[in-house]
């Protein structure tokens, strides 16, 4: 499908997506948090688009915004689109998990947790992926410090 | 009455024990947790991080071209894929019409890293289940490779070749020379794997109905190279997503569908094959012309994401690059093969004996660098 059918197709679900295709290759949705997951599972389960393969989860610290961005692709159709969500809690910022959809999710979200300290709902094995347990800080936050491991330039 | 009494007393109890960070068969520092019975696999737990070097957030100081030099230490064995991955991202994002010859001597170090890292993989995967003459067989044939590299990029496993806008310097002499005299050493030698290993009756049982992954699961899981093809998913970024000069050659995608160890593992050795073929059909060919485009000595990329993937010897590689304009990315995240791969083992694991576990990972290939990146 192209990238205008495809918002054509999606608009219609959830209420409140945005579109963009700007400063990207692929076509970009915004959505909010309490929608993700019902988006994130039509956006598999329908025939049309079946994006069945995640093949990228990356967090991103937007300041002041947390987020995440998923890379979809479908590989009976392949067309490829980008979800992203934001939350602007930085002190709690909570997300649903999508790891029942996709399994490949489980590891990314915990290396997301680890790193941006996003929370996922309903995640089977929400703990620290790479860093011990008693880390300081989400080092790939944009205000994280380390006077000591940084060389600051 | 005797033996009832002994074994109403014997109890089955689930316990913990430690594979790795020092295990041979990890292949690296990587430790898992595995919970068993007996030598029933009841689940196992990868503990990352002992070599985490936090590459990403290096990344966000460093100015592009820096970048490069960072990706080679993640999978060392595909290092120069790696490298051409992020000067792909960089030159579409900056829009650089990259000269023929440089695509397609891309194209052929990228086949000839691929057959290094196979034939790596297959002497230590021969040496994990128990055969130790292979080590020397692939090592062997290694070898010719890296002295490939050695005389054309300066390196033998680290080749930094690539820059954003081209490679670094034009091919050595005697590289056309060299290449063809390995292809033509490395398509008598190919077979010996099969005699030594494939065809081995004691191997195959090792090998055959073991950790067994469906397609389905292969896509949910987010598989992708080998392991991917292994059980028939169709997943190879130079056929789907083509880059450099791979739209330019034929080849086949090695495809099995049985989805067990020794699916990915005749995946592997077809891929060696395949690489080969498609060396033969470039080396004769290399166009002339430059071997760089001028680029700004600060690159600055203009705002905007940029995403590129890649197939290395191990599966999809993605760069991912965030940019607000500046010469250094707002953000940069690596979508390594190895960590969707390894997130699969407890699923193919379980239920298997230890054993079979190690037969299980000497065939996802993990490099643990590329894992903790």
């Amino acid at each position: 499908m192209t990238n205008e059918a495809l918002q054509k197709l999606i608009n219609d679900w959830i209420p409140d997506l945005e579109f963009s295709e700007e400063e990207s290759q692929f076509l970009n949705i915004t959505v909010k948090p309490e929608n993700l997951h019902q988006l994130m599972s039509d956006l598999k389960s329908n025939k049309e688009t079946s994006f069945d393969y995640l093949f990228c989860l990356s967090g991103v610290d937007w300041q002041p915004e947390l987020g995440v961005v998923y890379h979809l692709e479908s590989t009976t159709h392949r067309h490829i689109i980008v979800v992203k969500v934001k939350t602007t809690d930085r002190e709690n910022p909570v997300l649903d998990t999508v790891c029942d959809i996709w399994r490949t999710a489980e590891f990314h979200e915990r290396e997301v947790f680890d790193f941006f300290g996003i929370k996922f709902n309903n995640h089977p094995n929400l703990k620290r992926l790479f860093l011990t347990d008693e880390w300081e800080g989400f080092p790939l936050r944009k205000d994280y410090e380390d006077e000591i491991n940084m060389v600051i330039k | 009455m005797e033996t009832t009494l002994i074994k109403s007393n014997f109890k089955s109890e689930e316990y913990f024990i430690n594979m790795g960070p020092q295990h041979p068969a990890t292949h690296g520092v990587l430790r898992l947790l595995l919970t068993i019975d007996g030598e029933i696999i009841k689940k196992v737990e990868p503990d990352l991080g002992y070599i985490h070097r936090s590459i990403e957030k290096m990344c966000e100081r460093d100015s592009y071209q820096q970048i490069v030099h960072l990706t080679d230490r993640m999978d060392y064995l595909s290092s120069h894929i790696n490298n051409e991955a992020v000067c792909l991202t960089v030159e579409n994002a900056l829009q650089l019409d990259i000269p023929d010859r440089v695509k397609v001597i891309r194209t052929i170090l990228g086949e000839l890293t691929r057959i290094a890292s196979h034939t790596l993989w297959w002497g230590v995967m021969g040496m994990d289940v128990g055969a130790l003459t292979t080590y020397f067989y692939g090592f062997r044939d290694r070898e010719m490779i890296n002295d490939i590299f050695e005389e054309t990029c300066g390196a033998r496993l680290t080749m930094n070749y690539n820059i954003p806008g081209g490679l670094m310097f034009d091919i050595h002499p005697n590289f056309v020379q060299r290449t063809k005299d390995f292809i033509k050493h490395f398509k008598t030698k190919l077979p010996e794997y099969d005699t030594l290993l494939t065809g081995n009756v004691i191997f195959q049982k090792r090998m055959k109905g073991v950790g067994i992954l469906s397609k389905e699961d292969a896509i949910s899981f987010g598989a992708s190279g080998p392991v991917g093809r292994g059980s028939g998913y169709s997943c190879d970024v130079r056929k789907h997503h083509p880059y450099s000069a791979y739209d330019k050659v034929t080849f086949n995608e090695a495809l099995k569908t049985e989805g067990d160890t020794f699916a990915r593992y005749q995946v592997r050795i077809q891929e060696m094959w395949e690489s080969m073929a498609i060396i033969e059909q470039l080396i004769d060919n290399i166009p002339e012309g430059d071997v760089q485009v001028a680029t700004n000595a600060v690159i600055k990329l203009p705002k905007g994401e940029f995403y590129q993937k890649v197939e290395t010897a191990r599966g999809e590689l993605g760069v991912y690059i965030i940019s607000t304009g500046t010469k250094n990315p707002y953000r940069v995240k690596f979508r390594s093969p190895g960590f969707s791969n390894l997130s699969l083992l407890n699923h193919i694991a379980v239920g298997g004996k230890i054993g079979d576990l190690v037969a299980s990972m000497a065939t996802l290939d993990l490099v643990i660098p590329d894992i903790d990146r």
